[in-house]
Parts: C-alpha cells; structure tokens; sequence
C-alpha cells in the first residue's frame, strides 16, 4: 500500500474515484445478469426495469470523468496518481459500454418473446453470459485488489467465451436454414449473443487497464483470440450437418 | 519572442541525438560543510545539449551539487569537495583550473534575478569585456544583441538598451540575467530555481528559452517544481538526503519511476 499524500483531500478525491467505479460495476453487473434472466424468462418487466437503469452508469461515468478532470487540473498527479485517475477514467467508459450491452439485451426481450422462441436456444446465452459475467466479477475484484497476476490471467482467458460465441453462432444459423421463421427471434439471439461476447471485451480491457495502472507498462502479447465467427458460411454449416 | 519550435531544435540537435556524449562527469562527489556532509559519494553524468533537472526536497543536496559544478562552493568556508568532476574530460578542481574560465564556461543563472545596477547594454556587455570577448564597439555591440536575441529578450528591450536593468519585470530581469549568462558563450548554464520568483508567464516564457538554449548549451537545472522538471528537461536526477536515488528519462521519471523514494515525492506522499 502506498504511503498517504501530504494533502489528505488529494486521497479523498482519489478514493472518491475508486469507490465511484466500484458503484459502476456493481450496477453494470446486475444489469447484464438481469438482462439475459429477462431474455430466458422472457421477463418483459425485468428487460424494462434494466432499460431504465441505464442511466445510471451515464451519469456515474460523468460524474467520474468530471471530478478525475478537475483533480487533474487541481493536483497535477505524477506517476501511479496519475495512471490512477487516467484508469479510472477508461474504465468507467468500459462500465458504461457494458451497461448499453445490457440495455440492448433487453430490449431485445419483446421481439424474441413475440416471434417465439425455442427454450434451448436460450440455454447457450445463458452459458454464455454466465462466463461473461464471471469475467466482469473477478476483473472488479481485481481492480479492488490490483493483483497484476490476476490482471493477466483474465486477459488471458477471454478465448473461452469465443469459442462459446462462435458455436452459438454456427448453431443460430442452423436454426435459421431449417426454418425460414426462426430467422426473427435467431437474429435477435445473435445480437443479443454478439452483445454478451462484447462483455467479456470490456472485461479484458479492464484487467489490461488495472495491469497499467498497477504497472506503469502494457501487458505483453496480443491477447487470445478463439472468435472464428467472422469466417462461418452457411456453406460450411450444411456440409456438417450431412 | 524569437523562440524556434520543437522540431527546429529537434532539427538543430540531428546527429546529436543518437550518441549521446556527456559533457560533465561527476564520479564519488562528496561535499561537506565543515563537520557536516551534504553529499554522498554521487555519480551523475550530464549529456551534452540536454537539460537535466536536479530534483528533491530540501535540504536533499540537489542545489549543493549543482554548485560543485562550477566550483560555486569554493566561496564558501569550511566547504570541501571530494571525488572528481570533468568537464569534456579535464578534472575541474585540479589545482592548475583558472576557476575564472571555469565559470566562464560553467555559466549560472540563480533563483533571484541578480541584475547589476547598471544599464541592460553594460548587464550583457560586462562578462564578455572582462573576458576580452569584444575588440571593437561593433563586435560587442553584436554578442549585446546576440545574447538579448537568445534570452528572448530582444524584442522587449532593444529601444532602452541603455535604461536599468533592473528597472525591468522580475521576468524580463531573470532573462536579462540569462541573456548575462549566454553572453560569454559557456558551454553549460547552471541554473538554481530560476523561476521561483516568477509569475506563471513570465515561467513559460523562460521555459521556452531553456527549451531554445539546449541546442547551444548544455543545462543543469534545480527545481522545485516537479511539473517545471516534467516540461523542461530531458533527464531527471531525484536527490534524497544527500544521495543520488534515481536518475532517468523525465518522460519515464514522471510516470513509471524506478525508486520507490522518487514515487512518493513526485507523488506528494509521504515517505
């Protein structure tokens, strides 16, 4: 633990930040979990209760940035005080993305429960998201910790929910060519799933931000990729299924 | 102001970039006042058209080692300096150095402007008579301009050369007194603290010169002034304590320091 400053208020405005992203990953949290909980559930109260918190982590993230900007200009912070406050401001606007993720999950709640969809295909998400939002957790434990070991090991394991991501995606298509009325409720889910893989993104560009922050230097190495979706064709999808 | 942009001085110092050469060596430099010791056993290199900032708290050695760089200390009683300095490889307190040269060469600028009571045209022109610079009214006529050109002062001051110096602002005196020190053509400036005594302005516009003078001269400043550290050098020396704790690039010095000691001053915590 580093030592106190010499003006106690410059601590006070820095914990202030860390206490205020704390906030922010909490509610983002909540709201993705809620948003595929609504989307399995088909839940229409739930969707509309997390469209509405949305505006919380706009204006946290403000308020974040407001008061990093003025102790910048009021403290002038050097070296870890000023990767602090430079961290606390790219990882609100993380938060933030996440929260809009969430947010267009749910949205989404209504036009898949009116095309009606098939339970299973759900139960992929949920994996999905479950993975995601395990991500989220222990990247927020993380960044109350700053253990650079951690740090590394999230980044690392983003791969995983790829690789969910594409299988989901080869299995929405095929559900899609086997019936021309799958296509609404699928492309939702693809969407939906599109949103959930974007999480677990925002998640490994928080640890490599903690990583900075705790570090002073960028993590090594291109991070693991396992997202091959890009390259499915339905070409392919037919061959499999014969 | 006459001041050349970043890339003119970028450009002025091509070729110089690459290798970096040390124009002052400073090996096991030891000062004690009397009984007591300042310094301990400091090894620092300053390379050649860079400034370097001298930084730490008070009392930490920082002003102490800059004034064994042009024998400053020498002045005053019951100082002794151990270990040895080289400008461009010559030991400087080897008995045969005209300390005179030395600083003429070694030049410094102090924290309070100093100017003579004598005109701004006399303030320039001193140095360089005393020196034997200038033959004829022309040729000290032109270092005059010449100095007050590079001290950004020019401009300011070329209609009431012959008003008081220190008649000036606190700003205009400061580079009245750099203009003094460029006059004699040194090879390196000194400078302790030169804008504690300034207003944010007239700060910035002697910054900007130090920026313009480091592809002429060699600079070695003290400052208080973490952010002032930040804007103007190239290396940064942290003293603690009488000891050399770090010294490195400014640009990693302020961000990612090596030394714990350097992290918590730079950061205003306690250490």
């Amino acid at each position: 633990m580093a030592p106190s400053h010499i003006v106690s208020a410059y601590d006070e405005e820095l914990k202030y930040l860390s206490r205020r992203i704390s906030e922010m990953g909490g509610t983002a949290e909540q709201m993705v979990a809620d948003s595929v909980r609504a989307l399995v559930t088909t839940d229409a109260v739930l969707a509309q209760k997390v469209i509405s918190e949305d505006i919380i982590l706009d204006n946290a993230e403000r308020q974040i940035n407001e008061k990093a900007i003025v102790t910048i200009a009021k403290r002038q912070p050097m070296a870890a005080d000023l990767r602090e406050i430079m961290g606390a401001i790219r990882i609100a606007a993380e938060l933030e993305r996440v929260g809009d993720l969430g947010k267009n999950t749910a949205k989404r709640v209504i036009a898949v429960q009116s095309s009606g969809m098939p339970r299973t295909l759900a139960r992929g998400l949920e994996h999905l998201a479950e993975l995601a939002l395990m991500q989220l957790k222990e990247v927020l434990d993380v960044y109350a910790t700053r253990s650079v070991d951690k740090a590394k090991a999230i980044r690392e394991r983003d791969d995983e929910i790829d690789a969910i991501y594409t299988s989901l995606f080869r299995e929405l298509l095929t559900y899609m060519m086997e019936d021309p009325r799958n296509i609404t409720p699928c492309t939702h889910l693809l969407f939906c799933a599109k949103n959930i893989e974007r999480i677990g993104d925002h998640a490994t560009n928080i640890a490599e931000t903690i990583y900075y922050m705790a570090t002073g230097s960028q993590p090594e190495g291109e991070r693991p990729k396992d997202d091959t979706s890009t390259s499915v064709v339905a070409a392919d999808l037919s061959e499999a299924s014969e | 102001m006459n001041i050349m942009s970043e890339a003119a001085v970028e450009k002025a110092l091509d070729g110089k970039m690459n290798d970096i050469s040390y124009k002052m060596i400073g090996r096991d430099v030891s000062v004690y006042y009397g009984e007591k010791r300042a310094l301990y056993d400091v090894n620092l290199d300053v390379r050649e058209n860079t400034v370097t900032a001298l930084i730490g708290p008070s009392g930490c050695g920082k002003s102490t080692f800059l004034r064994t760089l042009n024998r400053m200390n020498d002045t005053i009683d019951g100082c002794r300096v151990t270990g040895r300095i080289t400008l461009d490889g010559d030991d400087i307190y080897d008995p045969a150095i005209d300390v005179v040269e030395l600083r003429a060469r070694v030049g410094m600028v102090f924290q309070k402007p100093n100017p003579f009571p004598k005109s701004i045209y006399e303030n320039v022109a001193y140095g360089p008579r005393i020196h034997g610079l200038a033959k004829a009214k022309a040729d000290m006529d032109a270092i005059v301009e010449q100095s007050l050109q590079k001290a950004g002062l020019w401009n300011e001051v070329k209609d009431r050369l012959q008003e008081s110096g220190t008649g000036l602002s606190g700003g205009q005196q400061q580079r009245l007194c750099i203009a003094r020190a460029v006059a004699v053509s040194p090879e390196v400036i000194l400078m302790d603290e030169p804008c504690s005594a300034l207003d944010p302005i007239a700060t910035a516009k002697v910054e900007e010169l130090i920026h313009e003078l480091r592809a002429n001269f060699t600079i070695v400043i003290v400052t208080h002034s973490m952010q002032q550290a930040a804007r103007v050098s190239q290396r940064t020396a942290m003293f603690h304590l009488g000891n050399l704790v770090e010294e490195n690039d400014t640009d990693k010095m302020f961000t990612n320091p090596d030394d714990q000691r350097t992290q918590d001053y730079i950061m205003g915590r306690f250490g």
